[in-house]
């Protein structure tokens, strides 16, 4: 049994936050989960997958996020709760149909949860979802501690459904991928029936069609449901104040930002000059609760994550208020207390307390900073990400790079988002020229595909992973299909969606649960297109290299490579060497080679080391992953496989 | 529950894992989580994964306290322990978080950086590493935890070396009988007496030092 549900009511456990939100998704008693792979939210569809069938859930890992959202929606219209996660870049993609969702209303309770990444430590970006909450007017939480992250889930499939809207809950990473105390509640008993009806008035909520129209009774409808949250927001538990009733500085703040300034009073000593009003409830904010706060202090002091979101709420009510309340001092992020972009931290909610105090803080003393910088600087060699040893995009990347050098036409690659996004720094052989989101690289490719009649004559490659394939490259691929771009696409085929923890697609014949489903096939599929499919091993790579320039080299028309080899760190591979390699030492020449350290220099995978002292390449069998690509580059024939044992 | 039975000496007591991505950091830093969740601490964990794998630099910050609410980043010069899977890392980590009281275990397995591997970059010799470490802590440990896991049969067990080796230091309660009971919730049970093993190892890896 999972220990998401192991557990006795009332008992503290140590959960990551996905697994508290996950927690208390199950703690709401809901019957459908819906999402698509992306850190920091990929754990919470994956745990509540996992205990799927001891819970009687439906959980699904769906083909993008607008489908997540319209499969979870299906589920409340037939009256059921369902929850749909995403991470943030993901609402971006859902929110066409998160428009029309708010106007049609929903029936049974249902939760979105965006995980955003601010500082893009797992992204190619830093995108709030926070905004989609105020843009097509839905109540947002965020909850501010790991307790409240499953508590808040409950609370909002309550007001859910008292008001017949979707309701947004949005985490961070340093919340969804940090741990912390949860205390269990009650796993409740669910027997809800799944029926739509739509044959009654049809303006009727519950049980007439659901439209988003007409526009603008929907629309009135909406913002009368917006002023019922905030109603619910003016007493709801998670908007708290900690602090002297009169501080001098009072921080408003909310998600984890609460912790670095729970931090960062703690750090200057200030209890009795600061109080900190954490926000549960960000949009819209309840103005009678936030008027009893505000006339506390003078100087405010607004601590949050990226764009000012919670700053300019304030400043509205605060401008609104300000008869009341009187007019106050503002420190944020339109002053430049705290930074514009990136993630918060406790140094930088420190730094900004500090100021708004008047008072000074040094977190090292000097000495030690120069002494540990010094030793840093020099004893710690930068350390670049790498694709994984046995990781089958570094021979796919070696073989496009070297294919387009011995082109010699000024090719380029088109990106896309997983794991071969790092193809754009040195252990890809900085090979992708564009990168951006989901089936931008095939996009971009079809549009440079088509301006062969203004002269254009380099070729284009794009590349694509076989989940991102299914995600949005395929619309992409209609359309270079269909207008006959000149283009190579080559989709990286590792069997799963190995950025995020190897969650299964569409393209493989299992499902978020287990089940055995059908595969869809990626070669089959490209030829209905019309295009020339090709299949390589990019472990075999003479044999990829001679395809792909002969694709280059081709004419015109939409051609596909598919370079089929499973992650090295999927189930079936991890922890198993193909082969064992080892370096002959009386074949390996070193630098008097003239292969320019080929293996070590060029090549460049972790695998490998290069002993100075000896002046040969080493293999390190603790990292090397036995794929045997080193040995097929070493032209001295220095590096030797055998098949492991 | 447990009582809190042993003082940490400071409250919250900060500690950081850190190594190199695919070394089993989280995994280190649940079991030393859970193991002190048993004390009857509240535990706070901050995960830099993004990079897990994918041969980059790794961070877990534990925060173990007598609350809960703590952030899941450590302040900057905050750190009490450093255990380091790898000896580049935690010269990495005293910049950031360093005091001249910290203590630091480390293990001395080199991975090299691609920029190692090319050439483009020097990486120090293992007696450099340690004066330096020495130089910025109040104590440091040295284990070749790595080759001893080597010789159990797999590389992967290092973390649990060191788990075993942090518990002989005595810098932290953590005792045996807490580490069998975690490592059997979060093991198959195939693999809990070579855990178990591993652990007594790391112990020794201390005491010989």
């Amino acid at each position: 049994m999972s220990y998401l549900i192991q557990g006795e009511t009332g008992e503290r456990r140590l959960f990551m936050g996905n697994e508290a939100i996950a927690r208390g998704a199950l703690e709401a008693g809901i019957s459908v989960a819906a999402g698509y792979p992306g850190t920091p939210s990929s754990e919470i569809i994956e745990n509540l997958a996992k205990v799927s069938a001891e819970r009687h859930l439906y959980v699904e890992w769906s083909v993008n996020e607008k489908v997540a959202l319209e499969v979870a929606a299906a589920a409340s219209l037939a009256g059921l709760r369902a929850l749909c996660v995403m991470k943030q870049n993901g609402v971006n993609v859902a929110s066409d149909f998160l428009l029309h969702l708010s106007g049609s209303g929903t029936r049974g309770g249902l939760v979105l949860v965006p995980c955003d990444d601010p500082g893009a430590l797992s992204s190619v970006n830093e995108g709030e979802s926070r905004h989609f909450a105020r843009m097509i007017e839905i109540p947002l939480l965020e909850p501010g501690n790991f307790q409240e992250a499953k508590a808040m889930i409950p609370w909002a499939f309550e007001l859910s459904e008292q008001l017949r809207t979707l309701v947004m809950v949005r985490s961070v990473t340093r919340l969804s991928h940090a741990s912390g105390d949860v205390t269990l509640g009650p796993l409740p008993t669910v027997s809800r029936r799944a029926f739509f009806k739509h044959d009654g008035f049809i303006l009727d909520p519950m049980e007439g069609a659901m439209l988003s129209g007409p526009v603008e009774l929907k629309h009135t409808w909406q913002q009368e449901k917006v002023a019922k949250a905030v109603e619910a927001f003016e007493s709801c538990p998670f908007n708290t104040y900690t602090g002297p009733a009169k501080p001098e500085v009072l921080i408003v703040t909310s998600s984890a930002c609460n912790l670095y300034s729970l931090e960062a009073v703690r750090l200057l000593k200030a209890e009795a000059r600061v109080g900190i009003l954490k926000m549960g409830t960000t949009w819209p904010l309840p103005p009678r609760f936030m008027e009893k706060h505000l006339r506390r202090a003078d100087t405010i002091l607004i601590v949050e994550e990226v764009l000012p979101f919670l700053e300019e709420s304030v400043k509205i009510l605060s401008a609104e208020l300000a008869p009341v309340i009187g007019i106050k001092k503002f420190f944020g992020k339109r002053d430049g207390t705290i930074p514009a972009t990136g993630e918060m931290n406790p140094d930088r909610a420190v730094a900004g307390l500090a100021k708004a105090l008047g008072v000074s803080y040094a977190a090292m003393p000097d000495a030690y900073a120069q002494k540990a910088l010094a030793a840093a600087t020099t004893g710690a060699p930068d350390r670049d990400l790498t694709f994984c040893p046995g990781c089958p995009h570094r021979a796919s990347f070696w073989t496009i790079h070297n294919a387009l050098q011995i082109d010699n036409r000024q090719g380029f690659v088109c990106g896309d988002i997983g794991c071969y996004s790092l193809a754009m720094r040195p252990t890809g052989y900085e090979t992708l020229k564009t990168l951006h989101s989901m089936g931008s690289g095939t996009g971009l490719a079809s549009g440079f595909g088509m301006l062969g009649r203004f002269g254009f004559d380099q070729p284009v490659v794009a590349v694509s992973g076989d989940s991102t394939f299914f995600h949005a490259v395929l619309p992409a691929l209609a359309n270079a299909a269909h207008h006959r771009a000149d283009i190579t696409l080559i989709i990286l085929d590792n069997s799963g969606t190995a950025m995020t923890g190897f969650q299964p697609h569409p393209g493989l014949s299992v499902d978020a649960a287990g089940h055995a489903v059908q595969a869809l096939d990626i070669a089959r599929i490209c030829e209905a297109m019309g295009a020339e499919v090709h299949v390589s091993d990019p472990f075999d790579v003479a044999q990829t290299q001679e395809r792909l320039l002969a694709l280059i080299g081709a004419g015109q028309g939409l051609k596909v490579l598919i370079l089929r080899q499973a992650c090295a760190l999927s189930p079936q591979k991890k922890g198993r060497k193909q082969f064992q390699i080892r370096i002959d030492e009386t074949l390996c020449r070193g630098e008097s080679c003239g292969c320019n350290r080929l293996c070590t220099r060029v090549f460049k995978c972790p695998g490998l080391a290069w002993d100075a002292k000896q002046g040969v390449s080493r293999i390190d069998e603790v990292i090397c992953a036995g794929c045997g690509v080193c040995a097929s580059l070493c032209p001295a024939g220095a590096i030797v496989k055998e098949e492991a044992k | 529950m447990e009582t809190v039975d042993r003082s940490l000496g400071a409250d919250p007591y900060n500690l950081i894992i850190t190594g190199v991505g695919g070394q089993g950091n989280v995994l280190a830093s649940r079991l030393l989580g859970n193991m002190l969740m048993a004390r009857g601490y509240h535990v706070t964990i901050g995960e830099t994964f993004g990079a897990s794998q994918r041969g980059g630099s790794v961070m877990s910050h534990l925060r173990v306290s007598g609350q809960s609410d703590l952030s899941p980043q450590i302040p900057r010069g905050q750190a009490h322990l450093v255990v380091s899977l790898e000896p580049t890392e935690a010269l990495r980590v005293l910049r950031e978080y360093g005091n001249q009281d910290v203590y630091v275990l480390c293990n001395m397995r080199p991975i090299h950086a691609i920029g190692v591997i090319s050439g483009e970059a020097r990486y120090p010799e293992a007696e450099e590493l340690k004066q330096w470490i020495t130089d910025l802590s109040r104590q440091a440990w040295f284990v070749n935890a790595t080759e001893v896991a080597m010789a159990m049969g797999n590389p992967i067990f290092g973390n649990i070396l060191l788990v075993g080796a942090l518990a002989a230091t005595g810098v932290l309660p953590l005792d045996r009988g807490h580490f069998e009971t975690t490592i059997r919730r979060m093991v198959p049970a195939d693999k809990v007496a070579a855990n178990l093993t591993a652990f007594d190892r790391g112990g020794q890896l201390v005491a010989q030092g």
